[in-house]
């Protein structure tokens, strides 16, 4: 099929730095899937490695940046879209990518997620969701599912869970997609659409942390980790589930929303600085 | 001719500026073009009046959602080669510590107003003070090496803005411009001539093959050359312990290494950074040690301590970190004792005390958000003098 015949011409090789090899991430972890369908997505899209600029937070999905043959930063925790926001309105030349987490992006970098979904820079944010602190043991995170267990949640996590795309929608967020690690194709061209978008993309990637939260939850083998996203997940249209999107037994994936209003940095070139325009 | 032609062409009539405006237009002589901030008194007026200002250099300004992402964001747009700034005040200067400690640990820099009032907490947020010395220098957690200028005059606050910027390129380095509310409000009449047309220091950028290229290896000023997203280099900045190659390490000799270099790019860099100024302190029995508006009263305090034959001098540290050690004790030479005012409970004393250690160091303290007047200055020293 045509999703599965792109990959012909991708060598992800071309796309990461290979003497930082062997990677840190345990076996089992989606966060590897997520990179490599950000890199063919970039592929797909012909976009310049040199133009290519990639921020990330504090975690295991912050330390990715560091693998993308790429002019990459990572920065303090929670804080990759403020820095993002400001390299990409000093340098609309180039393609801004975040990769946060869902501790870096919802936590402690809450505010700054919505501001940026409202502001609608063109920044496309990646944020892979294992529902836990992975890289500092396994605490407890904001879109950890209730009655889980995690090391600051022993009796079973009793605080209600984000459903962050329905937040960067509400935030204002002009394109909003959720895919998951198992669809590897799928999760390409979302990401492919979100790059496309002319405005901030607010792209959740569901990523199995196996061997920290499930391995405390009896969640068995990576395989059967990535079953459960078959099961618990549903290719839907958002205004299904958009009355209950806490607590459903079942996630929307997929495109969730997408318009494009003006995207900030040219209408800030245009209407702040109409006799001189903005250098870069 | 407005005031952006003015600090551009450097031709200029004397006009009333606030040390606040001195401030904006000193970084657009300087070449600033990006400006992240969110409002905050008594600093507000550097945003707002670059917020106009920018986008007619073809710059940009942003209003960030909070303090922490408008020193991200200038960090952000560092990174992308374009010369960035922030505004703010010690609640505000609080909350950029955790940045400030990434660009001062990735040497990226940049420059950071702190117009200091009242303290603790939202203190008095009206009111002058002088009691975020110490936090400009320790601020953020770990050791690292920062630039602190404090400068006395709304002039002067032009001038050294313009050289904050300087020494932010050319150390890769952040630079923090600390002055107090009443000279950020304080209107003087000056004239902002002697500014530069061009866009000044240019950051030392990457050249020559990517291969070779190593974003923090050095020569003997210790200043890596920085490489400029899209020139091709494609490197690693992070937060974490890095080697000379920009990946982190753990590797002891290549965190020592590095650490090494940071920790003293600054001292190889003295010449150029230090900066103080002192009055009649050839003969001087007593030295008085201010900055910002105290140093204002102080000097005036000297002339009334002359007139009354008391022999009594200034010593301004106009570049506050690093300490101005050397001019300090050549200044106070002759001093049997040293006076240091200061709107705080006691900060510069302490350093004043190390340098001069043997000497006889009193504090004239304050900090109920009245500045220290001249007379109050000139008692003390006169009576110091005579005992």
């Amino acid at each position: 099929m045509m999703l599965i015949d792109s990959a012909a011409d991708f060598e992800i090789k071309d796309y990461l730095r290979m003497e930082m090899m062997p990677h840190f991430l345990c076996p089992g972890c989606g966060h590897g899937i997520a990179l490599r369908a950000l890199l063919w997505a970039v592929h797909d899209l012909g976009i310049d490695k040199d133009r290519l600029a990639v921020v990330s937070g504090i975690g295991c999905a912050g330390r990715l940046s560091a693998y993308v043959d790429a002019n990459t930063f990572h920065v303090t925790h929670g804080r990759p879209l403020a820095y993002a926001t400001g390299l990409a309105l000093a340098r609309p030349d180039l393609n801004v990518v975040v990769i946060t987490g869902d501790g870096d992006c919802l936590a402690i970098g809450g505010n700054h997620l919505i501001h940026a979904c409202r502001r609608n820079l063109k920044i496309t944010c990646l944020m892979l969701n294992n529902e836990v602190y992975g890289m500092t043991g396994g605490q407890v995170s904001p879109t950890t599912s209730e009655t889980r267990l995690t090391t600051t949640t022993p009796q079973g996590n009793s605080e209600p869970h984000f459903d962050a795309c329905a937040l960067a929608m509400a935030a204002g967020a002009g394109f909003v997609g959720r895919e998951v690690t198992r669809h590897v194709p799928k999760l390409k061209e979302l990401i492919k659409a979100g790059l496309d978008h002319p405005g901030f993309a607010f792209v959740e990637v569901l990523s199995d942390c196996t061997e920290i939260f499930g391995r405390k939850n009896d969640m068995g083998s990576s395989p059967e980790m990535m079953l459960r996203q078959k099961s618990e997940l549903r290719p839907t249209a958002y205004r299904d589930t958009v009355d209950m999107p806490f607590r459903a037994n079942s996630l929307p994936t997929g495109i969730l929303a997408k318009n494009e209003r003006p995207e900030y940095g040219a209408t800030y070139r245009r209407e702040a600085a109409p006799r001189h325009g903005v250098s870069r | 001719m407005n005031a952006v032609d003015t600090a551009l062409t450097g031709k200029s009539a004397p006009r009333l500026v606030s040390g606040n405006n001195a401030c904006a237009l000193g970084a657009i002589a300087a070449g600033c073009r990006f400006f992240a901030g969110y409002p905050i008194t008594p600093s507000s007026e550097i945003a707002e009046r670059l917020a106009r200002r920018l986008p007619e250099v073809g710059g940009v300004f942003v209003q960030m959602e909070d303090e922490i992402a408008s020193m991200a964001a200038v960090i952000g747009a560092s990174m992308g080669g374009v010369k960035a700034m922030t505004a703010t005040s010690g609640p505000g200067f609080s909350l950029k510590q955790e940045n400030l400690g990434y660009a001062a640990g990735a040497e990226i820099p940049c420059v950071i107003v702190n117009v200091m009032r009242g303290g603790p907490s939202t203190g008095m947020p009206t009111r002058p003070s002088q009691a975020d010395l110490m936090q400009a220098r320790w601020g953020s957690h770990g050791d690292y090496p920062i630039i602190v200028l404090t400068p006395g005059s709304v002039r002067e606050i032009f001038d050294e803005t313009i050289r904050a910027f300087d020494l932010a390129e050319s150390c890769r380095s952040p630079v923090v411009l600390l002055y107090d509310q009443v000279l950020a409000q304080l209107s003087e009449t000056v004239a902002l001539d002697g500014a530069r047309s061009g866009v000044g220091v240019v950051r030392k950028w990457a050249s020559g093959p990517r291969s070779e290229y190593r974003p923090y290896a050095a020569d003997a000023s210790g200043i890596p050359a920085m490489s400029r997203p899209g020139a091709g280099y494609r490197t690693h900045t992070t937060g974490l312990t890095h080697g000379e190659d920009g990946f982190p390490t753990q590797n002891p000799e290549a965190v020592t290494r590095n650490l090494s270099r940071l920790f003293s790019k600054l001292e190889r860099n003295r010449s150029a950074i230090d900066s103080s100024a002192t009055l009649h302190c050839n003969d001087a029995d007593v030295v008085i040690v201010a900055l910002g508006i105290t140093a204002r009263a102080a000097s005036r305090a000297v002339e009334l301590c002359r007139a009354q034959g008391v022999r009594a001098g200034l010593f301004r540290p106009i570049t506050l970190w690093p300490f101005p050690e050397q001019a300090l004790r050549a200044a106070a030479a002759t001093a049997r004792a040293v006076l240091v005012p200061e709107m705080n409970a006691g900060q510069l004393c302490l350093e004043v005390e190390r340098v001069l250690a043997g000497t006889r160091v009193e504090g004239l303290h304050r900090f109920n958000g009245e500045p220290i007047v001249p007379v109050e200055i000139a008692a003390r020293a006169a009576a110091l003098a005579g005992e």
